[in-house]
């Protein structure tokens, strides 16, 4: 129940907040109000999921979010995806590297036992290489420990 | 792109005092807690012809920033000198040096010839004792290398009144990093070890982190976003050439070292989420794993006689050190105190792991003897990581990086008895440094 509540809570900001028909952001294309479009995906659908402190395992809504993930993915046959493992900057360059290779896996791994095809997806970590939030505080730290799913049309080669 | 300048090195035989002179009391014990630096004058090398003037100071000036550095010497300016050095060959009047306190003295004299060739002789004299320090040395190389041979003459007084071997004549190479956090651009670049000529090796068109020198010197090892994942690279330094080392398709391989014969590389490779240790053969590139475990493997450090492997691994719940036979098999853990521990760094000596340590919110560099024992916290701060150690192991040069949006990462250098923390200069921000070997 509370998975359910959160999905549609995020469904309903991320809808109000883009009701302009072309929007572009990171680079996502099309239009945030076409369901098959990337820019829809990363944000209606959720091209992320926030993990918690020195952990890869997926939280209830992180999995909420996957599951969207997945459907979208399978619906929308012609994509393929970048997963990117991402850290805050608490740890070393060393460790945080293999840290957001755990998460983005367990991304992958979900998305895999949710039906998505596995030469569809590839992963990468930038541990702690591209902070989202740049502030030195819990509330940057948790939006930077995330995993990011990266759409992006043809074979990832 | 850089030149190699040769130089040679060639013993002056100028009424030059028995090598006695060399264990007299002119001696700094660099071991010793605590230190007052030894007071020495370096008064500007004397011209031997016109074209030279400029260059008798620089040098002079450079072999005193080299010897003040360490926080072992402190030059007494020129200023308070009584003695003004007008020829090399004269006596010299040791009691206006003495007046001043000088103990040690270096004096020298500079030409350069009309093809660019410099030429430098030094002579070391202990004051109070009335004599040289060693012989007489003669140093030749080109105008452009003049650098080098101050750093070469402040490396033979540092080793000559410490008995340790010197390190000024050596360099660094870095991650150059410019732009706010969530944008950073990086790029590898390399100057001399005071910061002095600093040269790019890549542009910043994609992330590269943590370059590592060979044991010669003339290579490095690299991780590099260029393909959109991290994979090595190896760099030859004078061509600035590159080629990928590691390339195996569903995986990401990063943490580079040589081994000390430049023959094998270890590195982490990480498939499926997990982080093991691999080895690959650097002429054949066959690579092979040397551990297997779910737990995450890197950062791994040969010791320098090549036979084992310092790492770090979470396989206990939090990261620690340990050391394995560099051909695999059950690693020892070494690392017992709280926190979290990372980076390990094998000493050129042998003796000394230093690390990273995360404690209670901080960060610390740290040195610890090979059996964990002996644990000292070198320095604090929000974030300091990934030690690299001077080629004479007495000086470790790491990253900080302040707290914050506006959080920007610089080299600094410590004393491994945690004395004389000072920052790198570099201009822009910098991070990730590894210190090149002794040069030749």
């Amino acid at each position: 129940m509370i998975l359910l509540a959160g999905l549609a809570l995020a469904a309903c900001t991320n809808a109000d907040r883009f009701n302009e028909d072309t929007v572009e952001l990171n680079g996502a294309q099309g239009s945030a109000g076409d369901p098959t479009s990337p820019l829809y995906f990363q944000e209606t659908v959720g091209d992320r999921v926030l993990f918690e402190v020195d952990q890869s395992s997926l939280t209830g809504t992180a999995m909420a979010t996957l599951d969207g993930q997945a459907q979208w993915l399978t619906t929308n046959p012609e994509y393929t995806a970048v997963i990117e493992g991402h850290a805050d900057e608490q740890g070393t360059r060393e460790y945080n590297l293999a840290l957001g290779a755990r998460r983005a896996n367990a991304v992958q791994e979900y998305l895999l036992s949710r039906g998505v095809a596995g030469n569809r997806l590839k992963v990468v970590s930038f541990g702690k290489e591209r902070p989202i939030e740049i502030c030195s505080e819990e509330s940057c730290y948790e939006q930077n420990r995330r995993a990011v799913t990266i759409i992006s049309s043809g074979l990832t080669g | 792109m850089i030149n190699r300048i040769m130089i040679f090195l060639a013993v002056l035989m100028i009424w030059s005092p028995p090598l006695s002179a060399q264990t007299g009391p002119l001696r700094i014990e660099i071991t010793e807690g605590v230190i007052e630096p030894m007071p020495y004058a370096v008064p500007d090398l004397v011209p031997a012809n016109s074209a030279a003037g400029e260059l008798a100071s620089n040098i002079a000036r450079v072999i005193a920033s080299d010897l003040s550095g360490t926080g072992l010497f402190r030059e007494i300016p020129a200023n308070a000198h009584i003695s003004r050095i007008t020829s090399f060959q004269s006596p010299v009047q040791f009691s206006d040096w003495k007046a001043i306190n000088a103990q040690a003295l270096i004096t020298g004299s500079v030409s350069v010839d009309g093809a660019g060739k410099l030429v430098v002789q030094f002579r070391l004299y202990d004051v109070f004792a009335g004599q040289e320090l060693g012989q007489g040395l003669q140093l030749v190389g080109t105008t452009e290398g003049w650098r080098r041979i101050a750093h070469k003459v402040a490396d033979q007084v540092y080793s000559r009144i410490t008995g340790e071997g010197g390190y000024f004549d050596s360099r660094v190479v870095f991650v150059a990093e410019t732009g706010p956090k969530d944008k950073r651009a990086k790029r590898l670049a390399i100057m001399d070890y005071d910061g002095a000529n600093v040269t790019y090796l890549t542009d910043s068109s994609a992330i590269v982190l943590a370059p590592r020198f060979s044991p010669t010197g003339d290579k490095v090892l690299y991780t590099s976003y260029e393909t959109g994942f991290p994979r090595i690279y190896e760099l030859d330094v004078a061509s600035v050439g590159r080629r990928v080392l590691e390339s195996q398709e569903g995986t990401m391989s990063f943490a580079p070292r040589f081994s000390p014969d430049g023959r094998q590389v270890v590195f982490s490779l990480s498939r499926g989420g997990n982080t093991d240790l691999y080895v690959m053969d650097v002429s054949s590139g066959s690579s092979r794993r040397l551990t297997n475990a779910p737990s995450i493997e890197t950062a791994p450090s040969y010791s320098p006689d090549g036979s084992q492997i310092v790492f770090e691994s979470d396989r206990s719940g939090t990261p620690q050190l340990y050391i394995m036979a560099a051909s695999g098999g059950e690693p020892r853990r070494i690392s017992f105190g709280k926190g979290r521990y990372g980076t390990p760094v094998w000493s050129p000596r042998g003796d000394l792991i230093a690390f990273t340590k995360q404690s209670k919110g901080r960060f610390h560099i740290g040195v610890m003897r090979i059996d964990g024992s002996e644990e000292q916290l070198l320095t604090a701060s929000f974030l300091d990581e990934g030690p690299s150690w001077s080629p004479n192991g007495r000086v470790i040069m790491f990253t900080r990086e302040t707290q914050g949006a506006q959080g920007r990462a610089s080299l600094y250098s410590v004393d491994i008895t945690g004395r004389n923390l000072r920052q790198v200069p570099t201009g822009t921000g910098a991070s990730d440094p590894a210190w090149s070997p002794l040069q030749n």
